[in-house]
């Protein structure tokens, strides 16, 4: 082996991403130079991707406790009790870099990744959602990466049976060399069945399942910490390949594995494969492991062992049986046609030792592998921010006509119908969606009990760059909000924050106000962060994405029957707008599709009052009095009010509505203005007086604005009519302005 | 009566069609493993939606050799009632137990979304508690759906009245606006000579509870524990 392996130089180290003060810390920790292979351990695990060495000093500031909470940050995946037994386990992913290099590929195995992470820990997959962002719609270049990811996405996680419950799509120039894909699965499994990815008990097996090794994704990890140039589709056999159908197989066979009590600890080999697998286990443990590389199923020859530990191959675990039990466990995976190869051992520690062919190639301490370095590099506000902020939008003229404004606005890409996308996806295997997408959150019940969940994942770019603290708190808060609307009481929290170079301090200041933002919101709204994951370095040929921390919330409906969708039911119905009135055309989709800015500054956001408006709605939808509840977001309060009138016309007809408004500071501002905390919902006439006294009792701001019913969509304001638009122009602009722009 | 739900690794509606079978119509249900080739303690087969094993080939392509399909054609042959949605329609004919093939879909994409479909047939086991012309609301699943025989094949089948189920508008219409993937006359779902084998792209399954949005796939299986309560296989069990 030795003979055809480079030499180990500092030039080699840099070459796979270690800078000179790591390298000179490897030799530190071991005492002596590195193998060419350990060499490979280490840039794969002391990546950014693995080791969050950028990340870390301010992930620690984000609240991770809660009675309920079963499992919080370190594992697979976080875990949150939802009663009668039952647990959701939960979290979301980014695959950004593979999606932009090969979008299909990218999106298909960043959905079996996420997937993996969770049903490693027991639980079977019961929702998939996606939050996309992509550049210029117009551009031939985007419709095929949408195109890609898209059904990559549908490939995937069609063939393996998990629905795709929402998510969402948005555009802005800034994603167009990095487009984002974050990817959040939800798994069900029973509270005290939890898995962990644990190497414990000295002697016992450690067996390899699943496919078979290759030589893709050999340093997926170390590409993910880097930057791209115009080079970037020359990285293309860097990003792993997928076989959905087989991560069906090691789904079922690693459950019935779990169910006979032969496994200690289960691991999937995602992000730097075997050498991740075999470090981060032992580690948590405390322990060490021994491994053959010889032994790993190959499905190619002559592989190194540098290939070997470091390959991203998919579908693939690693898993210690208990000892003694090793015939059950080769069964199992025999039975779904599977490998189960015992490769090794756990071993007191602290070392993981590889051999291949008996000869040794790597001795290791585990910690030093699995506890990378930590930076606390400087950060400091971009010096563009003040003068971005201290834009005023109402320096900009007032449309003309203000209905036409609104039509534009449900066609602008970002705000448009998504269904081009998601009746791609398989919304109702497992036959427990109970709200489809399309709503502000999807709703899945839990069979064998009266329960459901709501989920939502939420996250706005522009209003981050802006105000990256506040911009970090909203995104929990919409995502929160979205789960108080379907009636769901949300109990936690998996973030994906997108963010350009750490390296550069602006984007650090801006990844560390979110974490910030972030941590605030939490504490108010009383929902712990259950883990995450960080993606840096989404930046091409120097420029960098919009700082897009993405939230997916999971709540908890304790009755499946009282739960409520974003549109409008029928003629006749109340409605009522919640929440405070402050609002701003800083950051919003308006000033953004009228006038091609990101520009001003954010309403202000009162947590206190988010928490109380979210208990509110959560209140009226339990009490089975409301018909309709729809958060305010992009577009403002006129925005809200046509996608209630038009998003219910998969299983109906759209329904117009007559409200009034106060005029406020200027009608485009009242219209189209974007603040926190507001919510609209429709009451039945004859539920009016219940719902007032409820609302009375909440403390929080409100009142009645107008009536559900007609053709036309119509606002009043100052005695005059201001928008008058017939709903089926609504519907046809908000059903063609995405879709246009793909066919 | 006894129903058998057929498991290929890659399958996915199974699960489904066990609950609604087990807790809504309440009938007695087990699951029959893909490589088990005995089915003599079973009234009715249901094969399920999924990718049977992998179906990187033609959908179903492989699956239709597979032991337990081939023990469904003596059960067949035997009078045995079954039922194929989706994947399991796909395999149908792959076996050559109903004419036709199931291509890939006219738009080249997945299409899951919800489909009226016409009943053209109420004569078979599995339709007979329907009314001609009623139109009953299912989702579809799949990217291979697209019906296609050839003419001599699709003149035989429409002369036997083969043709169960067209896709429609909520209004009985069948048009090209309400097919939802290029299949040939709207066909949605076709039964066998004997009337013995029904075939569907859409999932019946999916459509048995108010709480998923419906019930109309619901009375397929009600007609065909109907059908077995009047030919008194029901009563010898």
């Amino acid at each position: 082996m030795a003979g055809t392996e480079p030499k180990v130089t500092l030039d080699l180290a840099r070459g796979l991403g270690l800078t000179a003060d790591e390298y000179d810390r490897i030799i530190a920790r071991l005492g002596r130079e590195p193998s060419y292979t350990e060499l490979g351990l280490f840039s794969a695990l002391w990546s950014e991707h693995c080791a969050y060495k950028h990340s870390r000093v301010f992930l620690s500031r984000l609240p991770t406790r809660a009675p309920h909470l079963l499992q919080g940050p370190g594992e697979n995946a976080g875990a949150v009790d939802i009663g009668d037994g039952w647990a959701i386990v939960f979290k979301m992913e980014s695959h950004n870099h593979p999606s932009f290099i090969e979008p299909f590929q990218g999106a298909a195995t960043g959905v079996g990744g996420i997937l993996r992470d969770i049903f490693t820990m027991g639980a079977r997959p019961i929702a998939i959602l996606d939050s996309l962002r992509f550049g210029d719609p117009s551009d031939p270049k985007t419709r095929q990466l949408v195109n890609g990811v898209v059904s990559g996405i549908s490939w995937y996680g069609n063939c393996f049976g998990c629905p795709t419950v929402g998510g969402e799509i948005a555009f802005a120039p800034e994603y167009s060399g990095n487009p984002l894909v974050n990817v959040m699965c939800v798994g069900l499994v029973r509270a005290d069945r939890i898995f962990r990815a644990r190497a414990e008990g000295v002697g016992n097996p450690v067996f390899y399942v699943g496919n078979k090794t290759g030589r893709d994704g050999i340093h997926g990890a170390t590409m993910a910490s880097a930057t791209f140039d115009d080079e970037a589709e020359a990285k293309r056999p860097t990003v792993q390949v997928g076989d959905p159908f087989t991560e069906k197989l090691l789904l079922e066979a690693c459950l019935e594995a779990m169910a006979t009590g032969a496994v200690v600890g289960i691991q999937d080999m995602g992000a730097a494969g075997l050498a991740c697998c075999t470090s981060e286990m032992p580690a948590r443990s405390g322990t060490g492991m021994e491994v053959e590389l010889s032994a790993v199923p190959q499905r190619e020859t002559e592989m190194t062992p540098y290939e070997l530990l470091l390959s991203e191959s998919q579908e693939r675990m690693l898993l210690v049986g208990a000892r003694g039990r090793d015939e059950e466990l080769r069964c199992v995976f025999a039975k779904w046609e599977l490998d189960a190869v015992k490769i090794g051992e756990v071993t007191a520690g602290p070392e993981l030792v590889v051999r291949h062919r008996g000869e040794p190639v790597a001795r290791v301490p585990v910690d030093a592998l699995a506890d990378g370095p930590r930076y606390d590099k400087p950060h400091a506000p971009p010096a563009w921010l003040a003068e971005r902020q201290a834009f005023d939008p109402l320096s900009l003229p007032e449309p003309a006509d203000y209905g036409a404004t609104l039509v534009r606005l449900m066609s602008a890409p970002t705000i448009a119908s998504k269904e081009w996308a998601y009746r791609q996806y398989d919304q109702q295997v497992g036959t427990n969606t109970l709200v489809l997408p399309g709503s502000d959150a999807a709703v899945l019940r839990i069979k064998g009990t009266r329960r459901a969940i709501a989920v939502s994942t939420d996250g706005n770019g522009r209003q981050v760059v802006l105000d990256p603290r506040r911009g970090g708190a909203l995104a929990v808060c919409e995502a929160a909000r979205n789960v108080s609307c379907a009636g769901g009481r949300p109990l936690g929290v998996t973030d994906c924050m997108n963010f350009g170079s750490p390296e550069r301090p602006e984007i650090l200041w801006q990844f560390a106000e979110a974490i910030d933002g972030i941590a605030e919101a939490c504490r108010a709204l009383e929902v712990p962060v259950v883990g995450g994951n960080v993606s840096f370095y989404n930046e091409t040929s120097g420029q960098a994405i919009l700082p897009t921390p993405i939230c997916g919330v999971v709540g908890v409906l304790e009755d499946a029957g009282r739960l409520a969708t974003q549109w409008f039911k029928a003629t006749g119905h109340r409605i009522a707008l919640l929440g405070p009135d402050a609002v701003s055309l800083g950051g919003s989709e308006y000033l953004w599709t009228l006038h091609g800015r990101v520009a001003g500054r954010l309403a202000p956001l009162d947590l206190e009052m988010e928490r109380r408006v979210q208990s509110a709605v959560r209140a009226a939808v339990q009490a089975g009095l409301v018909t309709a509840a729809h958060d305010c977001s992009e577009g403002g309060l006129a925005v809200a009010l046509a996608e209630s009138s038009v998003s219910g016309t998969r299983t109906g007809a759209a329904v117009g509505c007559d409200v009034t408004v106060e005029r406020g500071r200027r009608l485009d501002e009242t219209l189209f203005g974007e603040g926190p905390s507001r919510v609209v919902v429709s009451v039945e006439a004859a539920r009016q007086r219940e719902f007032e006294a409820l609302m009375a009792e909440s403390a929080i701001p409100w009142r009645w604005i107008g009536t559900t019913g007609g053709e036309r969509l119509t606002v009043r304001a100052a005695g005059r009519v201001v928008v008058d638009v017939a709903v089926d122009r609504i519907e046809h602009a908000w059903r063609s302005g995405f879709e246009r722009h793909m066919a | 009566m006894r129903f058998g739900v057929v498991v290929f690794p890659g399958t996915w509606s199974d699960c489904d069609f066990h609950y609604v079978i087990s807790e809504v119509i309440r009938q007695p249900v087990k699951y029959v493993w893909h490589r088990d080739r005995n089915l003599s303690d079973l009234d009715c087969v249901i094969l399920p939606g999924g990718f049977s094993y992998g179906d990187y080939l033609r959908a179903g392509a492989v699956a239709g050799k597979s032991p337990v399909v081939e023990a469904l054609l003596e059960f067949v042959a035997n009078g045995g009632y079954v039922l194929g949605s989706c994947n399991g329609f796909q395999i149908l004919c792959e076996a050559g137990l109903l004419p036709g093939v199931l291509m890939r879909n006219e738009c080249l994409q997945y299409r899951c979304q919800s489909t009226n479909l016409l009943v053209e047939n109420v004569e078979t086991p599995f339709t007979r508690g329907l009314r001609a012309g009623q139109v009953l609301t299912m989702p579809i699943s799949h990217g291979e759906g697209k019906y296609y025989a050839d003419p001599p094949t699709l003149a035989a089948l429409k002369a036997r009245h083969g043709i169960v189920f067209r896709y429609a508008t909520a209004d009985g219409q069948v048009v090209k606006a309400a097919n939802p993937n290029g299949s040939v006359e709207n066909i949605a779902g076709v039964v066998n000579e004997t009337g013995t084998v029904l075939g569907l792209m859409p999932h019946p399954e999916r459509a048995a509870e108010t709480a998923m949005g419906g019930t109309d796939g619901l009375l397929l299986l009600q007609s065909l524990l109907g059908t077995l309560v009047e030919d008194g296989t029901f009563l010898k069990r």
